[in-house]
């Protein structure tokens, strides 16, 4: 089926909108929508939901035959899942073009920058290794997919836990989880991607694109950055004219935000964490009901509890159940049912106790531990970024050789690009492997694993 | 059947009682409820709605549009084919729009529509298994408010409940905000509502203002109204 059209109208009036600075759900122009990271009961599976985008990733190992070439590196296998239950345009079974966009943007972003230590997922050399995938549903699309599976993916990674294995001789053991604690990957770095939507041939960008906004966008830009400012991928696509300063600009924006998810990650997981070993209560289901789901606000304005009479229905169900021959003895409590109330028209939330019916619209700001804005106004993050500018000047003599991204560097690539890239659809514009320090990471020595987690 | 009304009703359930008063009253049935044979059943779960003198209709979440005969709906063209335009209404199927179906329209004089663009048409045939026509005139040859919508504005989704809340209640958002805005406002049954404004500031805040009203009672809205005009005017 395809999806509803965009009439004229409304392309008109989002790029008018857009033009006076101005977005619909009135967010600045480098501000996120709030993001929500939840982690479920299982380890390995987590839910991450940027305004009414939301994704589901979920991570699982299996021990596989290597690869010749590489015998003594596991693989990590990302598969992305566009269901029509997201947006009515994507169509099940084979992957669409966007699929494979989206699929290959994590595949650069989570393998190539080697954020997974890979060589510790080897059992014996040549014969086993752990194959870890994941595997990342859409359940939503708003916009901005690249991002929020981004985060899934990194997140739903660094939640896995693997089983643990002894190797005596010849003979393999891998030990179930009542015997042997499992074990986490380990996650050397955690790269996460951030998108900017460009408008006007380039001149107007804006960061984390509604999907009314992706559909009126000239083309966008996905940086794949981590904290500490070492950019793993780069994606241009679209129709437009990246300027060499606009690319500078967007990465020193991207560096900034990145800090502050990576930072709402591993908040997240160590709650998560701490609930797991203090016995309380977690996953998706605890969870729920502490944040309530769908961010938009909308959800949260309750109106005064309306009473509506279900007794009948009470009857009539208990009817049917004496009806089925009364496999089912179903009490119909009429003190309780009186009490059933619908919160909200239209949704039906019903309660038998008095719980959420409180009027949250006046009181203005709800801070939700999990729901975070990554800003508050427009001057701070520009602030943030021109620092930012000298920043990258600073690491250029920096002595470590990891640090890959530097001032000359960035310089001699987009040189390199020439002034103006004129781009096409899904390639182009990519960086290469050298100077931007996508590939050849990999010389870095392997025992500092653990030391950027 | 007088008995449920207000009542959160399922689907199955058989209003009884229908024909008790006098004999025989003609009954209008709307949504959610379907007429099988003698009787009438519930096809949605929600809360049963009564309008004098023999209106009923069940209330309930929607966002899926199924195209009713006689419904003023948005839609979007999509294309044109010889003599028609295929035009989105939300529905599983396009409709279809004959260039002939609007004010003054002659063979020569055909009206001046593109793809992309929206239009307020009224829904002529609404069949199960046919594809819907819309038509942009009434049965006297006048448009009577039909027709090509400017383009300019902004095209607003929203679910089926709020546009009949908006339509139903003589007092809402609209009414509360048009006392403070000028504003142009196209209403479709089939949740698609057209919004012009003089600024684009004032077309963002009335449409986040509608979609807020959804869940809200008439003194809530009151006052958020009253914030948005407030705050577009400067104040607060």
């Amino acid at each position: 089926m395809k999806d509803h059209p965009l009439s004229n109208c409304e392309e008109k009036f989002v790029l008018a909108a857009i033009a006076e600075n101005r977005r619909f759900d009135g967010r600045g122009v480098y501000i996120y929508r709030p993001i929500v990271i939840l982690y479920g009961h299982d380890r390995g599976c987590c839910h991450v939901q940027i305004g009414c985008t939301r994704v589901l990733a979920q991570v699982s190992c299996e021990v596989i035959i290597p690869k010749q070439t590489r015998p003594n590196e596991g693989v990590l296998h990302m598969n992305v899942e566009l269901s029509p239950m997201a947006c009515p345009s994507f169509e099940a079974g084979k992957q669409s073009d966007y699929g494979v966009e989206v699929n290959r943007a994590l595949e650069r972003l989570l393998r190539d920058s080697l954020c997974i230590d890979l060589e510790s997922l080897c059992i014996m050399s040549g014969e086993k290794v752990w194959q870890i995938r994941v595997d990342v549903h859409v359940l939503n699309h708003d916009g901005n997919l690249i991002d929020c599976s981004s985060i899934a993916a990194i997140a739903a990674l660094s939640h896995f836990r693997r089983p643990d294995v002894t190797v005596s001789g010849e003979e393999v053991t891998i030990h179930p989880l009542d015997e042997k604690d499992a074990v986490p990957l380990s996650v050397n770095h955690i790269p996460l991607s951030v998108t900017f939507a460009f408008f006007d041939q380039g001149r107007t960008l804006l960061v984390d694109p509604t999907d009314q906004e992706e559909r009126v966008m000239d083309g966008k830009m996905v940086v794949g950055i981590n904290k500490h400012r070492e950019l793993c991928m780069l994606h241009v696509s679209g129709k437009m004219l990246v300027l060499q300063d606009q690319v500078v600009r967007c990465v020193n924006i991207a560096a900034a935000r990145v800090g502050e998810i990576t930072d709402l990650i591993k908040d997240t997981l160590e709650k998560d964490n701490a609930a797991r070993k203090s016995g309380k209560e977690f996953g998706f289901a605890k969870c729920l009901a502490d944040v309530i789901l769908g961010v938009d606000d909308l959800l949260k304005h309750y109106v005064d509890s309306m009473s509506v009479d279900t007794t009948s229905v009470g009857q009539t169900a208990k009817t049917v159940v004496d009806a089925d021959g009364n496999r089912v003895q179903m009490e119909v409590d009429n003190a309780e049912t009186g009490n059933v109330s619908i919160k909200v028209p239209g949704t039906g939330k019903m309660s038998t106790n008095t719980e959420g019916g409180a009027v949250t619209w006046c009181e203005g700001e709800e801070s939700d531990s999990d729901v975070i804005l990554l800003d508050k106004n427009d001057s701070t993050s520009s602030e943030v970024s021109s620092k930012q500018v000298s920043a990258v000047v600073e690491l250029s003599d920096s002595e470590e050789e990891s640090v890959l991204m530097t001032s000359q560097d960035l310089e001699r690539t987009e040189l390199s690009k020439s002034r103006a890239i004129e781009t096409r659809e899904n390639r182009g514009g990519r960086c290469r492997g050298k100077s931007f320090g996508g590939r050849n990471r990999g010389k870095r020595g392997r025992g500092n694993g653990q030391r950027y987690f | 059947m007088e008995d449920s009304i207000g009542k959160v009703v399922i689907p199955g359930d058989i209003l009884q009682n229908l024909d008790e008063k006098k004999g025989k009253i003609k009954v209008t049935v709307g949504p959610g409820l379907i007429r099988d044979g003698s009787h009438i059943a519930v096809t949605k779960s929600g809360i049963l709605r009564h309008r004098e003198p023999s209106v009923f209709w069940v209330d309930c979440h929607q966002k899926r549009y199924v195209p009713a005969r006689g419904d003023n709906v948005i839609g979007i063209v999509t294309a044109k084919q010889g003599d028609v335009f295929k035009v989105d209404i939300g529905s599983s199927e396009p409709a279809s729009l004959s260039f002939m179906a609007f004010e003054a329209a002659t063979k020569r004089n055909r009206p001046n529509l593109n793809v992309g663009d929206c239009v307020n048409a009224k829904l002529l045939v609404a069949n199960k298994d046919c594809e819907p026509e819309l038509v942009c005139i009434d049965s006297y040859g006048r448009s009577s408010g039909l027709g090509i919508l400017p383009n300019e504005g902004f095209l607003l989704q929203c679910s089926i409940g709020l546009v009949r809340q908006l339509l139903r209640n003589k007092f809402n958002v609209l009414t509360f905000l048009g006392k403070a805005i000028q504003y142009e406002v196209a209403i479709g049954m089939n949740g698609r509502i057209w919004l012009h404004c003089h600024t684009v500031r004032e077309t963002i805040a009335i449409s986040n203002a509608i979609c807020r009203s959804e869940l809200m009672s008439d003194e809530e809205v009151q006052i958020m109204s009253k914030k948005v005009v407030d705050s577009l005017q400067g104040f607060e």
